[in-house]
């Protein structure tokens, strides 16, 4: 008997009884679909961070100031508690491995170009930053030095920004206004797409850093004006990150004249441990997720054994007369391994469409990053086929070590 | 040229808690190529047990069972399910057909065990069919037939494979005597192409058809008639 053959009789002995079968398959059906869903959501989400650790730029620490409301430190706050750009040059001047170290000032601005406005981050920075960032420019040239210096009125803008203030088209040499400060667009950053955060990276202008602080910024905070909101540092090495995060942080303990027994009045972030934390927390959910679906993949197995049982139970007579006209008791067994294989595969490639459909779903709905890879829906239902065979072997034992006679002679 | 059927001595015994049923004791004879045996007794005679016995169903405690001249007591038991497959036709008193099958399907079943596909599985199971004169029903499904057309798909079932030796248990036990007559035509037309059928039951009538009947007693055969007017081929 071939293959396809065996396949045939177990489709018809199954479709016999289609409801039972379909409610046998449901366990199956529930849990490959959550298998194959949570796969698919997590190797998203998965693909997605490993994308903004790309766009992040490798080897970057970040200083952040420290929290200044909390209790005494109040008191300090715009005096020695702030980061400045005197300790980003300490920075790179004292510490080995470190690459760069970036200064940034940014707040939120109103921006305005022929006729339209756009609420969006403005950012003093140096060349440094876009060093640090691994960020390459689509078009135009990076600030000089005396730009840098003097604080010409000069913007390097995100593409988010070419897009709604001019609708895409070729912006170099055109004017924006910052508040009332009118800037020139002198380059057009590289797409980064979504950061860290989740919000889009590209919406985003950069103007020198004096510029910042005289122009733009610096009138807004008054007299903390020399706060920086952060440095970025480019470490050399990898490896290295752990020595210089601890030099760094005595470094600006001393340059801040901490005592030994004081808190911090900053913090150094390692932005690859955050995302590896949260990278970790969605998959101790995915974990669970599976375990739970898998627990139901059990179910179905069970359920799979149970209605086999009653099967080879019912239909006793059509074993007895089977075995009756030459069938072979490894085709017994062949006949009812391959019709709960049938079940569970069924189940499973139903279980796979459903939970590819629910993950489009989420992606569409929820906007979350999801990859429906082919092999694991394939995976699945080649388990879901693999339930099937195991929950049928003992059935299929059974059905075939009946006695032909007795068989035969059972009502 | 030997027997189609030789036994020797054959004994089967069952034994259900302390009570032991000799049910086929020392039973010795012959079946010839082209008979039309009826095996007959009362219920518990031990004839369907015999059968059994015969249809490589059951094994027997001892004695000799040689089949086309070979020895087949003692076979393994794909070796026996071979043989049911190729040399062995049963027929049973309820027609025993598959009900989700239509009643070429239920013919082509030997067949499908026997590893034979495709264009002559079908050809052989149609041809099997127009023998017992149900080819225009070939596709329906045995709830649409009726209890002597049943009997008669399961005949057509019995003879598709050409095999050496029918058996019938009681074919007509659960048909009207109008019916069970035609069935019994059948077997006698079966006989005259040369089918060798071995029919066991407790009506007289039933035995009488046939060429030969042998009487079983409490397992043991207490007679053996044969009218040589019957046995013609």
């Amino acid at each position: 008997m071939s293959l396809l053959e065996s396949l045939t009789i177990a489709v018809r002995s199954l479709c016999v009884n289609k409801l039972r079968s379909a409610l046998t398959a449901l366990g199956i059906i529930v849990g490959v679909a959550a298998v194959v869903c949570m796969i698919s959501v997590g190797a998203g989400a998965q693909a997605d961070v490993a994308e903004k650790i790309r766009t992040l730029g490798a080897n970057l620490l970040v200083v952040m100031p420290g929290a200044q409301s909390s209790g005494g430190a109040r008191l300090e706050a715009g005096t020695q508690a702030t980061l400045t750009e005197e300790d980003a040059s300490a920075i790179r001047r004292e510490l080995n491995d470190v690459l760069v170290a970036a200064p940034l000032l940014a707040h939120s601005a109103h921006i305005v170009a022929r006729g339209k406005n756009w609420a969006t981050n403005v950012a003093g920075v140096t060349t440094d930053y876009l060093i640090a960032r691994e960020w390459r420019l689509s078009s135009g040239r990076p600030f000089t030095e005396s730009e840098l210096e003097i604080g010409n009125k000069v913007a390097i803008v995100g593409s988010v920004i070419v897009k709604e203030l001019f609708d895409g088209a070729p912006s170099l040499g055109e004017t924006i206004r910052i508040g009332n400060v009118p800037f020139t667009i002198i380059a057009v950053l590289e797409n980064k797409g979504e950061g860290v955060a989740g919000r889009s990276q590209d919406d985003v202008v950069f103007i020198p850093l004096s510029a910042g602080k005289s122009r733009v910024l610096g009138a807004v905070r008054g007299h903390t004006r020399e706060a920086l909101d952060f440095i970025a540092v480019k470490v050399s090495d990898p490896v290295a990150i752990p020595e210089v995060k601890g030099q760094l942080e005595a470094l600006l303990r001393q340059r801040h004249r901490l005592r030994s027994d004081a808190a911090s009045d900053f913090r150094i972030e390692n932005p690859m441990d955050v995302l590896a934390t949260r990278q970790r927390a969605t998959q101790t959910l995915h974990y669970l997720l599976i375990a739970v679906a898998s627990v139901s993949l059990i179910v179905g197995g069970i359920s799979i054994m149970n209605i086999m049982l009653v099967s080879v139970t019912e239909r006793t007579r059509e074993i007895g007369l089977r075995m009756a006209v030459g069938a072979r008791r490894r085709d017994i067994r062949r006949q009812f391994l391959i019709e709960a294989m049938t079940l569970g595969a069924a189940g499973g490639v139903i279980g796979a469409l459903i939970g590819a459909a629910a993950a489009a779903i989420i992606a569409w709905e929820a906007a979350w990053p999801v990859l429906i890879s082919p092999w694991a829906l394939l995976l699945a239902c080649g388990f879901a086929g693999g339930v099937g065979v195991f929950s049928g072997l003992y059935p299929a034992y059974r059905a075939s070590q009946l006695d032909p006679i007795v068989a035969l002679r059972f009502e | 040229m030997s027997s189609l059927v030789r036994t020797i001595g054959l004994y089967k015994r069952y034994t259900s808690g302390e009570a032991s049923i000799c049910a086929v004791s020392d039973v010795s004879f012959s079946v010839e190529q082209g008979e039309f045996v009826a095996i007959r007794g009362r219920s518990g005679s031990g004839k369907s047990t015999l059968m059994h016995l015969l249809g490589l169903l059951e094994r027997p405690d001892s004695g000799h069972y040689a089949l086309l001249g070979r020895e087949v007591a003692d076979l393994s038991e794909d070796a026996r399910a071979l043989i049911r497959n190729h040399e062995i036709g049963f027929v049973f008193q309820w027609p025993a057909l598959l009900p989700r099958a239509s009643a070429l399907e239920n013919v082509e079943l030997p067949l499908i065990y026997a590893g034979i596909g495709g264009a002559k599985r079908r050809r052989k199971a149609k041809e099997a069919l127009e023998r017992v004169g149900l080819c225009e029903r070939m596709y329906h499904w045995p709830n649409q037939l009726s209890g002597g057309q049943q009997q008669r798909v399961a005949i057509a079932r019995a003879i598709v494979n050409t095999p050496a030796l029918v058996l019938a248990d009681e074919p007509t036990g659960s048909l009207d005597s109008i019916t069970g007559n035609e069935i019994l035509s059948l077997f006698e037309k079966l006989q005259q192409i040369g089918r060798t059928i071995v029919v066991v039951t407790h009506a007289p009538d039933v035995a009488e058809r046939a060429g030969r009947q042998i009487t079983l007693h409490d397992g043991r055969i207490v007679g053996d008639h044969f009218e040589p007017d019957k046995f013609a081929p």
